[in-house]
């Protein structure tokens, strides 16, 4: 790896100019396999979830799920693509031990949705930036099983000794929605690259069709980047595969822009490759070369019958579809009375549905804003996590804040409410409770704290008396200090002043 | 005219991970074309209007319902591995990826 200094990414965007394109994966939430009746559930025991077909044994037949089509169908439909009248699955041949068949099943060159396009935005200093993504296909295929490499350092290729094989994803439907190369974006191609799928993600888990958890692989991108001069033709892209959070396909884009500029500005030339993303540093590193044309020989699935979906039944499917993402945005930030600023905070944050789930919890749409573009923001930032991973519930957001609202604790205190329930100490009542957090509102103790402020402090307390209720901040601060800041300053301040009155 | 050369009869081979040797090369080649050559005849009878045929059955939408059946069970599964450990299929570590 090249260790000269990156140049700054100002400098790079200043210079060229990127073109991204995304192919994301997504496996469909379907009860089972795409060609037979194996399960699909998550976490299952090695190997519990096969049989003979999506093992390749010979003889044995696969059947297409009704429900992964219809599911593939409402994907393309809801991107604005043409869906095929006629279609075809085809065998993509090659070895490699998570694909048993030594095939897999795809779709080649009759997608079963043709082009269409996803609407997305920015922010900007001036409101939102609109982009419209075009898509170049959406196609059907089955996922690999899972390897376990081992004898080298964990679980990576590099200086393993064996591969441990579990088939049970193997066979599951997988949707790969593949856009066009999108140009025009400059600086903003990595939040554009995220917006993107953020978007696709939303609009996808609003269909009902995926759980698409990135984290738990169900959503999968793959970054394809290529740097040009202004007027110059598109240059060579590479290709970064499995980038697995919206934080990761961000950073993936913005260090390929260095790392390729930085190659450029040497006179050097881009490699046609595979690259993978490193979460720990945020960069990337060589796979393969596809300098050599892979050889896939696909040819059509003499197995499966090709696939007619009927146009009264897709407009039917189109008649039906749910309230899209953005649709739904725009009705609740006319809801909570927020300005296109404020709704892209929330949005970037990908707080939509936790701030939802939190006032249907109890909470008002502000608390809930509050909390979670606030105080929780700034936690998953610092552990560099998205916002939605963070081990609170929006209905623990929403006690915390009835905690408040009664006055149990204070704003402040509610801070380190928030930090042990995150330590998994239990809910905002239980961590309370268990760290003494209630408010001091025990009048006795609270007064017997002013009169000692009172009396350490004559001076200040003249001075009130003579009206300078300014001055009441010396006394209230002793008295929070003696409460360990667990007494409502509001409240500290009138009982002060009402004392020296 | 051969309508598959020796080259491209190695590729294959190696593509579909065959170990074959010069000799068999060189006799599968002239296998191969012959059976190229008396396929390619279909193209002479076949006219303009008749397209290429993939599936032998005009069939269309067969399809199955999202329901579950029995999977074959891991011990079942297991038995026809070469090698297992941990409940997976054990194989060779993967070297390089796909060339």
């Amino acid at each position: 790896m090249s260790t000269s200094t990156l140049p700054s990414y100002d400098d790079v965007v200043s210079r060229y100019e990127p073109v991204i394109g995304l192919e994301t994966h997504v496996e469909l939430g379907t009860r089972t396999k795409m060609f037979c009746g194996c399960r699909t559930e998550f976490g299952a025991d090695p190997n519990t979830q096969v049989c003979p077909v999506c093992l390749g044994l010979p003889g044995s037949l696969p059947v297409a799920n009704a429900a992964a089509i219809e599911a593939t169908i409402r994907i393309g439909l809801a991107l604005n693509c043409d869906i095929a009248e006629w279609c075809r699955f085809a065998r993509k041949n090659y070895f490699y031990p998570d694909m048993p068949k030594n095939f897999q099943t795809s779709q080649y060159d009759e997608p079963l949705c043709g082009e269409g396009y996803l609407d997305i935005e920015v922010p900007g200093a001036d409101g939102p930036i609109p982009f419209r993504i075009p898509i170049e296909r959406v196609h059907l295929e089955e996922d690999t099983g899972k390897s376990l490499h081992v004898g080298g350092s964990t679980g990576r290729i590099h200086g393993a000794t064996e591969s441990l094989v579990d088939y049970n994803r193997a066979g599951i439907p997988l949707v790969e929605i593949v856009t066009k190369p999108v140009a025009g974006t400059g600086a903003l191609a990595p939040e554009v690259a995220r917006a993107y799928v953020a978007e696709l993600r939303d609009v996808i888990r609003s269909l009902g069709v995926s759980d698409v958890r990135m984290e738990q692989g169900s959503l999968r991108c793959d970054v394809n980047l290529s740097l040009n001069k202004p007027g110059a033709e598109w240059g060579t892209r590479s290709e970064t595969k499995n980038v697995n959070s919206l934080r990761s396909v961000e950073r993936a884009v913005r260090s390929e822009m260095l790392r390729q500029a930085s190659i450029l500005d040497d006179g050097g030339r881009i490699v046609q490759e595979t690259r993978h993303f490193h979460e720990d540093s945020g960069d990337t590193t060589s796979g393969r070369s596809k300098e050599t044309a892979t050889d896939y020989r696909y040819f059509p699935e003499p197995d499966l019958t090709p696939i007619a979906p009927d146009p009264a039944w897709v407009a039917e499917l189109k008649a039906a579809m749910p309230e899209l993402p953005r649709v739904h945005r725009k009705r609740l930030q006319a809801d909570w009375k927020l300005s296109d600023h404020d709704m892209a905070s929330v949005i970037n944050a990908g707080a939509i549905p936790l701030i939802e789930r939190t006032i249907a919890a109890g909470a008002s749409s502000e608390s809930a804003r509050k909390w979670w573009l606030g105080e929780l923001s700034r936690r998953a930032n610092e552990t560099g996590t998205e916002l939605a991973e963070l081990p609170i519930t929006p209905a623990q957001v929403a006690e915390l804040q009835s905690l408040v609202d009664g006055g149990k604790v204070t704003d402040k205190i509610a801070r380190t409410v928030i930090e042990g329930v995150l330590a998994g100490e239990g809910g905002p009542a239980e961590v309370v409770a268990a760290r003494g957090l209630e408010v001091v509102s025990d009048t006795g103790a609270l007064t017997a704290a002013i009169d000692d402020a009172i009396a350490a402090n004559p001076a200040v307390a003249e001075k009130i008396r003579g009206g300078n209720h300014a001055a009441a901040g010396v006394l209230i601060g002793a008295v929070m200090k003696a409460t360990r800041g667990q007494a409502d300053a509001k409240a500290v301040r009138e009982l002060v002043i009402a004392r020296l009155s | 005219m051969s309508a598959i050369s020796r080259d491209e009869v190695a590729h294959l081979a190696r593509l579909a991970r065959l170990a074959v040797t010069e000799d068999e090369l060189d006799r599968f080649a002239g296998q191969l074309d012959g059976i190229l050559q008396s396929v390619a005849r279909i193209g002479e009878v076949a006219a303009d209007d008749i397209p290429p045929t993939s599936h032998s059955v005009p069939l269309t939408n067969v399809l199955r319902a999202d329901e579950p059946e029995p999977s074959l069970g891991r011990d079942a599964v297991l038995a026809a591995a070469p090698d297992s450990a941990e409940d997976r299929f054990r194989v060779p570590r993967i070297l390089d990826e796909e060339e």
